[in-house]
């Protein structure tokens, strides 16, 4: 079987950053790939080596079978990229940006305009404004259409829901999962966590490395170690009293609770008979099931 | 209790237009001092509009809004004098040492020398930065940047800080080491007032309040939004009010 996208051991430094550091990645056709990670990962370096914008300083990498450095031209003939930040002609209109990315690559609207027309109809009541004075949530959907227009085998769209609010975030991931079924690879990355769920595969990345690459289900039950979640009637003072007891490993705030993980030894009977003894009252300890977020605070601290 | 704290924010039918379209539109609200407020809505809200005039940077179509004890229309440089703000964008001088950048916002404050020196070593001493002081900014790790950006927004000791969407793109533990020194500053005393895209920070808020389409539709804490609401989430309650939208975004 072949793969969309494989690399080994990329490496990549500006200067004293090692932004990549050995990365290993296959991604499979038609999968939906996620890389998630804070800013100062390394996903966008990561991106840019994979589109052909960038060279590694070591290790190699191949997209529908083509070299990233020695078949480039191949490579960005088959690929669509939304960049992290918007890269549209601000000064030519919705239509224009649309014409202009379908003619570099040598079709037109009409030919792939199937592909689109999902995203699409909601931008043609503004087909002729300039795309520079398109609200925020407009241009993410122009950007995805000039990535699509030309029917592109592989998809990389670089943190396209930074900065969206989460109703916005979750349409633009329904626009993906309904690409996804026409065939197309997509490789997406995201800082938000709660949006690993939404892919076959992600990759957890930090500092230049991945931390691990599987389902999120299975990153979800590889998770070892206990975690609570906990509550009590005085929650401010909570986090430090749980801190402070002898069988806590970590505790963060997490909604409105505070997940605890603890010593192999930890008793919940034993942590309520210590909270009450501090006075708190209205506690509620439940072992609970890590979130992908979760599974990244603990592999980031190992 | 924090009700009877004064308030250090009275907004009262706060209006914005451009031209034919109502930015935000008739709202009221108050916040009090040491009150960590969240300020939700979706993009296109109104939320950036409204915080401008709140900062001092855009004057209100009509209504009042008084912060740290100034109005925002007839004394914009008290208002600016007796806040702190602080953004994702926001960045320090990169080229500027830890404590240089410091010296420098303690000075656009008017802040005495003695002050700043005081309050520098307070605060390298806090953040256990003390061995980072000659380090240009530049060269620290990001989560680093964020947690000193958001003490030099407080650093001259405003009544009130904005900070909008502090923590996009920051890792989890950052995040919440981030959340951390907010509830130091309110507990302080310092009014903080927040815009976030994640909702589990929704529930650190004492309150929470969402703009649909310019107005405030809910205001109110975390837990009785999602009572009211019957939902498990603040994200839930999010989605449902701005469902509700008719502003296309």
């Amino acid at each position: 079987m072949s793969f969309a996208i494989s690399a080994t051991a990329l490496t990549k430094s500006y200067g004293e950053v090692k932004a990549l550091r050995s990365i290993d990645l296959t991604v499979h056709r038609g999968e939906l790939y996620g890389i998630i990670g804070p800013d100062g990962a390394g996903k966008t370096t990561l991106f840019r080596i994979l589109t052909t914008l960038l060279l590694p300083d070591g290790g190699a990498a191949s997209v529908e079978g083509f070299d990233v450095v020695k078949q480039y031209r191949h490579i960005r003939d088959i690929i669509g990229y939304m960049p992290g930040k918007f890269s549209l002609y601000q000064d030519l209109t919705v239509e224009e940006n649309l014409n202009f990315f379908a003619t570099v690559y040598g079709t037109t609207i009409e030919r792939n305009y199937e592909l689109i027309r999902d995203i699409y109809v909601r931008l043609e009541p503004f087909r002729n404004r300039l795309a520079g004075k398109l609200s925020g949530g407009m241009k993410q959907k122009l950007a995805l259409c000039c990535a699509l227009i030309h029917k592109p085998e592989v998809l990389f769209l670089d943190e396209p829901t930074t900065g969206v609010d989460p109703v916005s975030r979750k349409e633009f991931w329904e626009m993906l999962l309904r690409l996804r079924t026409q065939g197309i690879t997509i490789v997406v990355s995201t800082p938000y966590m709660d949006e690993a769920s939404m892919c076959d595969r992600i990759a957890l990345m930090r500092s230049g490395s991945f931390l691990t690459v599987d389902s999120p289900a299975n990153i979800i039950s590889a998770y070892t170690g206990t975690l609570w979640a906990v509550n009590a009637g005085a929650m401010h003072p909570l986090l430090e009293q749980l801190r402070a007891w002898p069988g806590t490993l970590t505790s963060f705030s997490f909604g409105d609770c505070y997940h605890v993980t603890v010593k192999p030894d930890s008793t919940p009977e034993a942590l309520r008979s210590y909270l009450e003894s501090l006075g708190q009252t209205e506690i509620s300890i439940r072992p609970i099931p890590p979130t992908v977020e979760d599974c990244f605070m603990k592999l980031s601290q190992q | 209790m924090m009700q009877t704290l004064p308030p250090t924010i009275i907004v009262e039918n706060l209006t914005k237009r451009f031209g034919n379209f109502t930015a935000v539109d008739n709202t009221s609200f108050t916040v009090s001092a040491g009150e960590i407020f969240g300020f939700l809505g979706a993009n296109g809200a109104g939320k950036t509009t409204a915080m401008r005039m709140l900062c001092g940077l855009s004057i209100p179509t009509s209504g009042t809004a008084t912060v740290a004890g100034y109005n925002v229309a007839t004394h914009t440089e008290e208002v600016k004098r007796n806040i702190g703000y602080m953004s994702q964008k926001f960045s320090l001088y990169e080229e500027l040492k830890v404590w240089e950048n410091l010296r420098l916002f303690g000075g656009i404050y008017g802040m005495g020398k003695k002050r700043i020196a005081l309050r520098t070593d307070l605060l390298l001493d806090e953040l256990g930065f003390n061995a980072e002081r000659n380090t240009k900014v530049k060269d620290l790790p990001l989560g680093w940047k964020q947690k000193l950006a958001f003490s030099v927004a407080i650093f001259h000791e405003p009544k009130v800080v904005f900070l909008d969407e502090p923590t996009g793109g920051v890792d989890p533990i950052t995040r919440r080491q981030f959340w951390e020194m907010i509830y130091h500053a309110a507990d302080r005393g310092i009014t903080v007032f927040v815009t976030t895209h994640y909702m589990d920070e929704a529930e650190y808020c004492d309150r929470v309040s969402i703009m649909v389409d310019g107005q405030i539709r809910v205001l109110d804490t975390p837990s009785a939004l999602r009572t009211r609401f019957h939902a498990e989430t603040m994200d839930e309650v999010f989605r449902t009010l701005a469902r509700e939208a008719d502003r296309a975004e």
